[in-house]
């Protein structure tokens, strides 16, 4: 049977007001069923989130959360690990939170390799403002900003991430929930910086103006578009263009930030006391 | 004791009718009402979960019948 999320929700705040078919609720309970599998204390971990859709998760979780400003969500998150490293740290993003507004935060988080579980929801959009283009908006696809279609590339937020330095980085989507609850399973247990990617749909702002059909057609698209990453390697160049590789893309053991620091603690004390 | 258990409504208030239960359904268990999902052929239910874990409104839950 799969776990009970129950005692991980604050019922009185629910239900959520994620729109009929968005795939947010669907990723929140994969997060909590990946973190009873993680066997992780809930009181000794720390959820934080920024502005937009997916910034409203943290409201609706029984963890000691924080709710802050746009795209600061890894800047405050930084700080709770610094000030107490023994918590684990969860921060819940999205694409226009975390890829625009807060996106230089999420490449210096990486760099430092500071042990945070940074999860993006990425929608392709800004939902909650009616449908901007983000910058994980696809080129060509159209918003209200874009009514002729977006001219901009996006990013490929793994690639990135792993570039940048993280040291797990992972890809999973609304469509795949089992897989999605093995990934976070491991990223909670990675220590380092985590970074995975769970695309979600967005039927409302994003499926309708790109007549994507509904969520069920949103879902289908991402059953034949986000593949696992073995399988994704062994296809010919062609078919990778309109494809996108899930699972656990990366993982390496890495010094982490708040050890290092702490090494620079101790150090400072010691010369001190001399 | 049956091994699997069977969907149930856990909390019928909180379905939004997006029938993305319906579409993950190996089989012909849930329709959807005027208002929000029902459950219309229980003895077809194999257990599987995918309904729970796909709902994004926490509103399926699949139980064995001496749980409830």
């Amino acid at each position: 049977m799969v776990e009970d999320i129950d005692r991980y929700l604050r019922e009185d705040k629910l239900p959520h007001i994620w729109c009929p078919g968005c795939g947010h609720g669907t990723v929140m309970a994969s997060i909590l069923r990946g973190f009873a599998r993680s066997g992780i204390d809930q009181d000794k971990t720390v959820v934080i989130s920024g502005i937009g859709c997916s910034g409203r998760a943290s409201g609706y979780l029984d963890f000691d959360t924080l709710h802050v400003t746009h795209g600061r969500a890894i800047t405050f998150a930084t700080g709770v690990k610094m000030a107490n490293p023994d918590l684990t740290v969860i921060v819940i993003t999205g694409d226009g939170d975390g890829a625009a507004i807060g996106g230089n935060h999420l490449i210096h988080a990486c760099r430092r390799n500071i042990d945070l579980k940074v999860i993006l929801f990425n929608n392709n959009i800004y939902g909650m403002t009616a449908g901007q283009f983000s910058p994980m908006t696809p080129t060509g696809a159209t918003a209200t900003t874009a009514p002729y279609g977006n001219i901009d590339q996006n990013f490929n937020l793994c690639e990135l991430a792993k570039s940048a330095g993280a040291t797990f980085v992972a890809r999973g989507a609304a469509q795949q929930p089992r897989q999605l609850i093995r990934i976070f399973k491991k990223g909670f247990a990675h220590q380092g910086l985590t970074f995975v990617e769970a695309i979600t749909q967005c039927p409302v702002n994003y499926g309708r103006r790109n007549n994507l059909g509904g969520a069920r057609d949103m879902l289908n698209w991402q059953k034949e578009h986000i593949i696992n990453h073995r399988k994704y390697q062994d296809l010919p160049p062609e078919e990778k263009e309109d494809k996108l590789p899930a699972g656990i893309l990366y993982q390496v053991e890495k010094e982490e930030y708040t050890e290092k620091y702490q090494q620079i603690i101790t150090a400072a004390q010691e010369s001190d006391d001399q | 004791m049956a091994k699997r258990g069977k969907v149930n409504l856990a909390r019928p208030d909180w379905c939004k009718a997006c029938g993305i239960c319906v579409e993950v359904c190996p089989v012909e268990v849930l329709e959807l009402g005027p208002e929000r999902i029902e459950i219309a052929y229980p003895d077809n239910c194999v257990g599987c979960e995918n309904c729970e874990l796909s709902c994004p409104d926490f509103v399926l839950k699949v139980v064995k019948e001496n749980d409830e």
